[in-house]
């Protein structure tokens, strides 16, 4: 059973189209990037599967179930988690209460049980706080629990919204760029994290830049252009790939030293 | 019955183009900066008491309808100046809609001060002669109405489209970015747009007060009614403002004189719920997508 | 010492002692008067923060619903002679429905669209009280039987102080757990992304309406007693003026503040009798203080003082 199937999806905004006739299967436990110049598509594809756009033709399903229609917190509830590209931190908080709405799912969420204060709601937030504190430290943000996301370090915030992601146990994590603005170091510490991540059974789909990141990580890469894909296959068969090459050609993004 | 029809249509459409006047305020400021500017109707009722003011103080029509332009436009441009321009840059939504509320009361309590709390009206423009149309009576003050909102449109398309400083303001709102790069000043823009809002609601509050009755809270009113032209149109063109206010004035005059008198206001506030609740982008307007 | 600086208990307390203490201070039934209509406000204006300060929505028709609660109690206890505190809830129940059904669709608008939205359903709540004179009196409004506990008729300043004083406590408590909850906790973080919320599982139009509603109830049951305790209600207690002196009131005291709420009615329903020389000039007044404060304060009044007492420590401890 595939995790992530897409069958001819499209996706136009206004006669531009952002994503076209795209079609892809991806199993579960292995980790996945797409890649591409800017404006090939890729936050718009993450977009389409989570939820956020509906798309104009095609379908996505997960865990060979159609997702048309489905609300991205109802994706949530069925196991599909992300990072966005353009931090979307909760900065009117704690980091530790970012990963906390992550855990919303598994928190009593009625009204007259908050306001009443009944069934053990106390108990349920301390445990939910003992998990978050957990999620920071798998992440490596042990030292930045109680502090104020605003005051946080960039690359200490992409790593709290990985946290923030897994608080929701998901099945299929979709990173958005998770190396984006990273130096070198950081860099290396998501390519550890995302690799913990996978080892725990999550499969996550990467959109990435980071070519050294990418090739270094990836079981199946995916290549778009224009919105349409270009090329798929093992690292090997992409960075060989001809009209991949000549996609990329100029920015010399392909070169990537072995080791 | 038809006579009273069409005395309904004609009034409706009088009062709605003074509408789609006001109107046409909220959608220059908009497109300049995003700003739904809540004292809109506060330019109306200034144009309507500083003429009155002026006329009763012994200047001559043409003179007061000057005069009290430019208070408007003054009063614009130092709302821009005073409160928009500090707040923009970090500022949401939310805080400034309360600005612009905040600057509409002050304005109304202001002119309350200034002047006083009675009613007042303009002598009409040219004389009281009723005009008989197939039966309908109108008074010669709806010609100047409807003549002068049809002239300010015409000019205003003249400015946007062929004058260098308002083809300015039209790329400013398209994009703001790109305006900047090629040299255009944003901040000049905007007072521009603020200045030019001021103009058009005391043009329209000038036009009105010979017919209407004007006061310090004459603006609350007009300016909401102004912005439901605005949303009926559709945030796409001048032309579909001035459309929209025409038909809240004629719904309006429809309704007054066949269903219930009492609920006139009522009904722009209906429309304005409607239209926000089933067809957000107006009659002219297009269908936005959400980026994220 | 730290358990005074939480806010439900170390708040409520001094919020209680203040509620008790202040009879001592108030020299005559003027004053109790306006204690109360503190009161009131108040409560309405925590109801109101929750949707403005925490989740970040806006409503310039809230007073709509402030009439809606007054008029159903004055209504039903007058016309059809129904116990006080029976038509008390049983109007909060309506307003809830109204605010569940309206609010639905004018919640999936935003900004500008959202403030007009709800400024429309303000007005022609207010519109049709004073029109439908029939049942409300019209714009002369009409009078309110007084509440009653049991067979007991309240009446008086001191007595509606005490009842006022206990609703108060209640409302905060009330506020304070809600925000204090995965609900609230949803609420702020839909406040800065709605999308990210959704990807968290928060399913965002749910909770918009849902404290939408629950500050409407708010203010309908604040509507109720102030109907019962000024014996008589009119239109403009639902005025767009109104509503606009609720939206400043928790502007200037703080947003996202429960207590900042509370604060912020304080000094605005004071205000007015302080400058009653002034009262010609109390538009000014009040469109001056709403643009300075969101100018210059934009997290309002309490939050911005706790912020400042906050870093003195820590620039203590630098140094």
């Amino acid at each position: 059973m595939s995790i992530l199937r897409v069958d001819g999806l499209s996706k136009e905004f206004g006669g531009v189209h952002a994503v076209e006739n795209l079609s892809f299967s991806f199993d579960p436990g292995q980790i996945y990037s797409i890649i591409g110049p800017n404006g090939a598509g890729k936050t718009t594809l993450f977009n389409l599967i989570t939820g956020v756009y509906t798309p104009t033709d095609g379908k996505v399903f997960f865990e060979e179930k159609e997702t048309a229609g489905l609300n991205p917190y109802e994706l949530a509830a069925k196991g599909m988690a992300r990072t966005f590209q353009n931090l979307q931190i909760f900065f009117n908080m704690t980091a530790v209460e970012n990963v906390l709405v992550g855990l919303h799912l598994e928190m009593p969420r009625n009204l007259f049980g908050s306001i009443l204060r009944t069934g053990g709601l106390g108990r349920k937030e301390k445990e939910a706080r003992e998990e978050a504190e957990r999620l920071m430290a798998f992440v490596g943000l042990r030292d930045y629990i109680g502090m104020d996301a605003g005051s946080m370090p960039y690359g200490a915030l992409k790593r709290l919204e990985i946290a923030r992601a897994l608080a929701s146990k998901p099945r299929l994590l979709l990173l958005d760029e998770p190396a984006a603005g990273l130096n070198h170091s950081e860099t290396d510490e998501i390519d550890e994290l995302i690799r913990k991540v996978a080892e725990s059974g999550v499969t996550v789909v990467l959109v990435e830049h980071d070519m050294h990141l990418v090739m270094g990580i990836s079981n199946h890469i995916v290549v778009l252009d224009y919105g349409r894909k270009l090329a798929e296959g093992s690292v090997d068969d992409v960075r060989n790939n001809p009209d991949v090459i000549t996609a990329y050609l100029g920015s010399g993004a392909l070169e990537v030293k072995e080791g | 019955m038809y006579a009273e029809f069409l005395q309904f249509l004609l009034s409706g459409i009088t009062v709605g183009a003074t509408y789609g006047l006001v109107g046409l305020g909220f959608f220059i400021i908009y497109n300049a900066s995003h700003v739904i500017n809540f004292a809109q109707g506060e330019f109306v009722m200034i144009g309507g008491m500083t003429a009155v003011f002026l006329v009763d103080a012994g200047a001559p029509l043409p003179i007061a309808v000057v005069g009290a332009v430019l208070a408007a436009i003054f009063v614009g441009i130092l709302l821009e100046k005073l409160a928009i321009e500090p707040a923009r840059k970090s500022a949401d939504v939310v805080t400034l809609i309360i600005i612009t509320i905040g600057a509409s009361i002050f304005l109304r309590g202001l002119a309350q001060v200034v002047w006083d709390k009675d009613f007042h009206s303009l002598p009409a423009f040219s004389g009281e002669e009723p005009i008989n149309i197939f039966g309908a009576i109108i008074v010669p003050q709806y010609l100047w109405i409807m003549g002068g909102a049809a002239v300010i449109v015409a000019a205003l398309w003249y400015f946007f489209n062929k004058v260098p400083m308002g083809k300015a303001m039209t790329a400013t709102a398209y994009n703001p970015l790109a305006a900047r790069l090629v040299g255009i000043r944003v901040k000049t823009v905007m007072m521009l747009g603020f200045g030019l809002a001021g103009m058009l609601g005391a043009i329209a509050g000038i036009l009105i007060a010979p017919i209407a009755f004007t006061s310090y809270e004459a603006g609350i009113m007009l300016g909401l009614k102004g912005f439901c032209a605005l949303i009926l149109g559709g945030l796409s063109t001048g032309r579909a403002v001035i459309i929209g206010g025409i038909i809240v004035g004629v719904a309006e005059a429809l309704g007054a004189g066949y269903l219930s008198s009492e609920y006139k206001d009522a009904i722009a506030f209906i429309i304005i719920l409607l239209v926000l609740i089933f067809m957000p982008q107006g009659l002219f307007g297009k269908k936005g997508a959400d980026r994220v | 010492m730290t358990w005074l600086f939480n806010p439900r208990t170390g708040g409520l307390l001094v919020l209680a002692a203040v509620i008790a203490l202040l009879p001592s201070f108030l020299p005559n039934n003027f004053y109790f008067d306006v204690a109360i209509r503190v009161g009131l406000n108040a409560m309405v204006c925590i109801g109101l923060n929750l949707l403005i300060g925490y989740a970040g929505q806006i409503s310039l028709g809230h007073a709509g619903f402030i009439g809606l609660g007054a008029y159903g109690s004055a209504i039903l206890t007058g016309q059809f002679e129904w116990a006080p505190l029976t038509a008390m809830f049983f109007t909060a129940a309506l307003v809830a429905l109204l605010a569940f059904f309206l609010g639905r669709p004018i919640l999936k608008l935003k900004g500008h669209f959202l403030a007009m939205g709800t400024l429309g359903l303000g007005i022609i709540i207010s519109i049709v009280l004073n029109t439908e004179a029939e049942w409300t009196g019209g714009p002369d409004g009409t009078m309110v039987n007084p509440l009653t506990l049991g067979s007991y008729e309240v009446y008086g300043e001191h007595i509606w102080y005490w009842i006022v004083g206990g609703v108060l406590l209640v409302s905060v408590w009330v506020a304070l757990n809600i925000i204090e909850s995965p609900i609230g906790r949803a609420l702020r973080a839909l406040h800065t992304s709605e999308v990210a919320a959704e990807t968290c599982g928060v399913d965002v139009a749910r909770y918009k309406l849902l404290i939408f509603v629950v500050s409407a109830v708010y203010a309908s049951l604040a509507g109720s007693l102030l109907a019962h305790y000024g014996g008589f209600v009119t239109p403009v207690d639902a005025s767009f003026l109104k509503s606009v002196e609720l939206v400043t009131m928790v502007v200037l005291g703080g947003m996202a503040s429960v207590y900042g709420a509370v604060i912020g009615a304080a000094i605005l329903t004071v205000l007015p009798q302080l400058l009653t020389a002034f009262e010609d000039f109390e538009h000014m007044v009040l469109g001056l203080i709403l643009m300075l404060t969101v100018i210059f304060l934009p997290k309002g009044l309490l939050p911005s003082l706790v912020a400042r007492l906050k870093r003195k420590p820590k620039a203590e401890e630098a140094t």
